[in-house]
């Protein structure tokens, strides 16, 4: 195991994030606020409970996942792309370093710095809302997996995308849309029967549903279920990103 | 002969169709430098390519101090160190960190006493701090030199480590590249300029179209394919040559003033004796005489242009 790749991959990539701290950490946070003023504070108050749980603290775990999923998979993306964009991917591609050293080294400080998002966003939620978490070791069990997940799947991006406009499309076009009509201010159970339905084919659901079920105790669907789609969902993102590495899929001629 | 570098019947074809290697054998000995010269689309930095690890082969295998650059690529790549052609950077990273990643990647721990001596030597010492986005195109060049020397490596493939450096900056970095042969590492460059394969290289090798042409010692490529000329200056100008010496091979110079004979290191340098008694018995005035050889340049374009 080449551990010095790793700690040089991982170290190289926290860099960039302290070297724009402004950037990495305090527009997520910013935005998120803005969220919790207008839904929790001026919405919110006009919206008694949701599940017995006050609006303002009904939305913080969907507030979170939102920032979370997409930071991930910038993070996850940009790592890779950047090399790839400036051409410095010669280095990476020409060193004794295996599959699971690049991930390990990428996908780690990817969701480290999710993690650390999310962390600090759940600590300004406390500012707006009074809050309980009911189960942190399942919250933080849920925060990890999701953050490693959805680098890894922003990885992928990262490989797959050729050009910027590529890069943010997926993002853009589909992970925020799910991640709007995934549960993030409503539960679904407040829809109708077939928009209920429809809207149980939207992967994040599981995901919120999972991370709220450890704040309030409560979720759309069963810790069971969102436990295993989001395994499922890690599992099958390592396996087609290692293929894509070990195969040079985009990355070797 | 150690070999260091050993490629056995490599071959590439891209999935376009064109095929970038035919079958390429070449042995690299241990401690000299290589100079693989060859024109645009030869094929130098696939080859390059897959025995780094960024292009995968089609065909054959290359050895890399006895170690498979594929199969047994942890071994193999932790001997070798790469100098792109493209001064490809990490823009935002000072110079500092981009060598310690560097050297991480390659698998080694921090040394600082050995990057120092690294950026010393490569007088970046007193840059290690800037950003590289600040630094010159001939600067950037020495960071990505100084990257690929970060781990030590035994065999360091340059491609093309003059493109776009002035002229100073060329001889100093040949200098570093002769203090690295005598520190043992194996150098294999490829280069457009003829004047740097002539001045550093211990063996040509000839590159075209996906082929070697030929490899050779530099000095025996020189003296067997080299073409040398002999030059009369005359005092006064000739309308043709004197049918005295017309079985000689002589040919009339411009304006009638010189008469050029022409030959090879292989033979024709015997009749230069007799060549100059029957100019003399021709009772032709010469002022001066000169011998040329022709240069590797000449050599090079005359190799490559060569139907095939």
């Amino acid at each position: 195991m080449n551990w010095h790749a790793v700690k040089a991959i991982y170290r190289f990539e926290m860099a960039r994030t302290f070297r724009t701290l402004g950037q990495s950490i305090a527009a997520p946070v910013m935005t998120t606020s803005l969220y919790f003023v207008v839904f929790g504070s001026a919405i919110g108050s006009r919206i008694e409970s949701v599940g017995g749980v006050p609006y303002g603290a009904f939305i913080v775990p969907g507030l979170i996942m939102l920032s979370v999923l997409t930071e991930s998979i910038s993070n996850g993306s940009f790592g890779i792309y950047m090399p790839k964009w400036a051409g410095t991917i010669y280095e990476l591609l020409s060193a004794p370093v295996s599959t699971p050293e690049i991930l390990m080294g990428y996908v780690g400080a990817a969701a480290t710095k999710s993690v650390m998002i999310g962390l600090i966003i759940l600590a300004t939620s406390t500012f707006f809302v009074p809050l309980q978490v009911l189960h942190p070791g399942w919250m933080l069990c849920f925060l990890l997996l999701t953050s490693f997940t959805f680098s890894l799947f922003g990885f992928m991006l990262g490989i797959w995308a050729d050009s910027w406009e590529k890069l943010n499309i997926v993002p853009m076009l589909v992970v925020t849309p799910l991640t709007f009509l995934g549960g993030s201010f409503y539960s679904i159970d407040m829809l109708p029967p077939v928009w209920r339905t429809v809207t149980l084919f939207n992967p994040v659901v599981y995901l919120i549903s999972g991370f709220r079920w450890s704040f309030h105790g409560t979720g759309d669907v069963s810790l069971a279920t969102s436990l295993a789609f989001i395994l499922g969902f890690l599992a099958l993102c390592l396996a087609l990103t290692s293929l894509m590495i070990r195969r040079g899929w985009r990355l070797r001629h | 002969m150690d070999t260091i570098l050993s490629i056995q019947s490599l071959g590439k074809t891209y999935a376009s169709g064109h095929q970038a290697l035919k079958s390429v054998s070449l042995d690299i000995r241990r401690g000299e430098i290589f100079a693989l010269l060859g024109p645009n689309g030869a094929g130098k930095t696939t080859l390059i390519g897959i025995t780094c690890g960024l292009v995968n082969p089609t065909a054959g295998r290359v050895l890399a101090d006895g170690h498979d650059v594929v199969r047994d690529y942890r071994k193999a790549r932790a001997t070798i160190g790469l100098v792109p052609q493209e001064l490809t950077t990490d823009a935002f990273e000072t110079v500092w960190a981009t060598v310690n990643l560097s050297r991480g990647l390659f698998g080694c721990g921090r040394d600082e006493a050995h990057l120092e001596r690294v950026l010393k030597s490569l007088s970046l010492w007193e840059k290690r701090d800037a950003k590289i986005m600040t630094l010159s195109g001939g600067m950037k060049r020495r960071v990505l030199i100084a990257k690929a020397l970060s781990h030590n490596p035994r065999i360091l493939f340059l491609d093309e480590p003059s493109a776009g450096v002035d002229v100073e900056l060329r001889r100093d970095m040949w200098e570093v590249v002769r203090r690295l042969r005598d520190d043992g590492v194996t150098i294999i460059l490829t280069t457009h300029y003829i004047e740097e394969a002539e001045e550093m290289a211990d063996r040509i090798g000839i590159i075209n179209h996906g082929e070697l042409v030929l490899v050779e010692d530099k000095a025996s490529l020189i003296h067997k394919l080299g073409k040398r000329q002999l030059t009369l200056h005359l005092g006064a100008p000739l309308e043709a040559v004197p049918a005295s010496l017309a079985d000689l091979g002589l040919m009339l110079g411009a304006g009638g003033l010189s008469l050029v004979y022409g030959y090879d290191n292989a033979g024709g340098r015997e009749r230069i004796a007799g060549l100059l008694r029957a100019v003399n018995e021709a009772g032709l005035d010469f002022r001066d005489l000169e011998t040329s050889q022709s240069s590797l340049e000449e050599i090079f374009v005359s190799l490559v242009r060569t139907p095939r």
